[in-house]
């Protein structure tokens, strides 16, 4: 590992997406009409817009993040240079690590357009600080972008790493609690909800809704979402062969 | 020219249930361009990736400046240049160098004199994207040139350019060799094969004759090169 080496594989992920307008005017300015529309539809009734506006700020990273990673590591498979860099001294590790800085940081401006204006405007009140709230963001961007990149070593085309979406997000969205509690569903749902990350980075959300300090359920929430980060990272390494068939 | 840059005994490479190499043994001399030329589909590029050590082998050893290919330790002494240009295609010229350089180390001012030796000093600036193929292909061998490798392995690197860009790239081969690099060209058009020192041909996943143009003639007794490969696989068949 490098530091050299991971800070210029960010800078080159990071002019990528600058170059590309239209994927950075996307991913920073639809969280924001997402969540106007929200408050719309709540029609302005502050409770409910609350909670539900506030677990969407977890959500929106971690989709966004899955899907662009998931797509500009297929890129970088299917292109060749992933196989040309891994002829030269760089360590994998350089590589991912220069993947989650350079998405983490995209994720903090897109975290703190759409919190500016739910935190402002829209009048969203969490009993949490700001810096959590962005803090948690991040970290869920960040688990969203490992297990984009794990997921892209199964995709063999662009279609279908999209199709990854519906197949690994839509399930975490359903079962998460944002669209149903957990205690009230059925058992089995209850349990399988446990083991799905996304579950901690809504619950995190939930927790800063309600109570200011850092509690310990929201140590435990940031924990689990950082740790299922570097878990998919890790195995995400394991899919960067420097040797293929 | 006395020493061996690349040794290789005995190598077979499976893909799929095709045996695409098939115990192949040969050496390839240090500072000095060979070239690996075949057929399009005879092998030359799985045989290129087990050089430069991408290739899972079944069988065999490669041996690279002296050690097992793919070790760590030769990372920063090969370079290597796919077929397909692999640079990125959304970043400018000078972005893709001074990326690579960073990768491989070396100062980013490198990058002026690459892209001088591939005659793109006038495209720095440009989105690899917009370019044409042939200067893509340019700007990926410019990423390879930064490292200043030992070893350079160049996939069909002359494909579609034009004739004197092709007389210019060939030159800077002969050029990097007599300063000690050792080069191995692959190419599937015979008539690149007069521009190599060596020529090792390839064809149906097996070598089937090695040794400089003036030895394949000799031995065939043909003038052109082409008819020398004929007649050589009719020898093999026979």
């Amino acid at each position: 590992m490098n530091a050299r080496v991971t800070l210029a594989t960010a800078r080159r992920v990071l002019a990528q997406l600058h170059g590309d307008h239209r994927t950075v005017a996307l991913l920073l300015i639809v969280p924001c009409v997402l969540m106007a529309l929200l408050y719309w539809v709540f029609d302005g009734d502050e409770r409910v817009f609350g909670r539900v506006g506030l677990m969407l700020l977890g959500v929106f990273p971690f989709v966004t993040m899955f899907l662009v990673t998931s797509v500009a590591m297929l890129r970088e498979r299917t292109s060749g240079t992933l196989e040309r860099l891994l002829t030269t001294p760089l360590a994998k590790l350089d590589l991912l690590l220069g993947y989650a800085l350079a998405f983490g940081v995209a994720a903090l401006v897109q975290a703190a357009l759409a919190s500016a204006l739910a935190l402002g405007p829209l009048g969203l009140d969490p009993a949490g600080s700001v810096t959590l709230v962005l803090t948690l963001a991040v970290a869920n961007a960040v688990l969203g972008m490992a297990l984009g990149l794990l997921v892209s070593a199964f995709a063999q085309s662009e279609f279908q790493a999209v199709q990854f979406l519906p197949a690994f997000v839509l399930p975490q969205l359903l079962l998460c609690g944002l669209i149903a509690p957990r205690d009230q569903m059925a058992g089995a749902l209850e349990a399988i909800s446990t083991v799905l990350p996304m579950t901690y980075a809504v619950d995190g959300m939930n927790q800063l809704a309600r109570t200011s300090e850092l509690s310990g359920d929201l140590l435990v929430d940031l924990l689990v979402v950082v740790g299922a980060a570097a878990a998919a990272l890790a195995l995400g390494a394991g899919t960067l062969r420097r040797r293929t068939a | 020219m006395n020493s061996t840059a690349i040794k290789v005994e005995g190598l077979r490479v499976d893909r799929g249930h095709r045996t695409v190499l098939n115990g192949l043994d040969f050496a390839i001399p240090a500072g000095a361009v060979t070239g690996l030329l075949g057929p399009s589909g005879c092998g030359k590029t799985t045989l290129i990736r087990s050089i430069v050590g991408v290739q899972r082998v079944k069988a065999g050893t490669v041996e690279v400046l002296g050690r097992p290919a793919g070790a760590k330790a030769l990372r920063s002494r090969v370079g290597y240049v796919t077929q397909a240009p692999s640079v990125y295609a959304d970043l400018t010229v000078a972005a893709n160098l001074r990326y690579f350089a960073s990768v491989l180390g070396v100062p980013a001012d490198r990058g002026d004199a690459a892209l001088d030796a591939v005659a793109l000093a006038d495209r720095r600036g440009d989105v690899v994207g917009r370019l044409s193929g042939g200067q893509r292909a340019r700007v990926s061998l410019a990423c390879a040139l930064l490292g200043e490798p030992e070893l350079l392995v160049l996939d069909e690197p002359t494909v579609g350019l034009d004739p004197l860009l092709r007389r210019d790239l060939w030159r800077l081969f002969h050029d990097l060799a007599a300063r000690g690099t050792t080069l191995l060209v692959s190419s599937h058009v015979m008539d690149e094969a007069d521009r190599c020192d060596r020529l090792l041909l390839m064809r149906e996943g097996a070598i089937v004759a090695d040794g400089t143009p003036a030895e394949l003639r000799e031995r065939t007794g043909a003038d052109d090169l082409e008819d020398a490969f004929v007649r050589v696989v009719e020898a093999v068949a026979a």
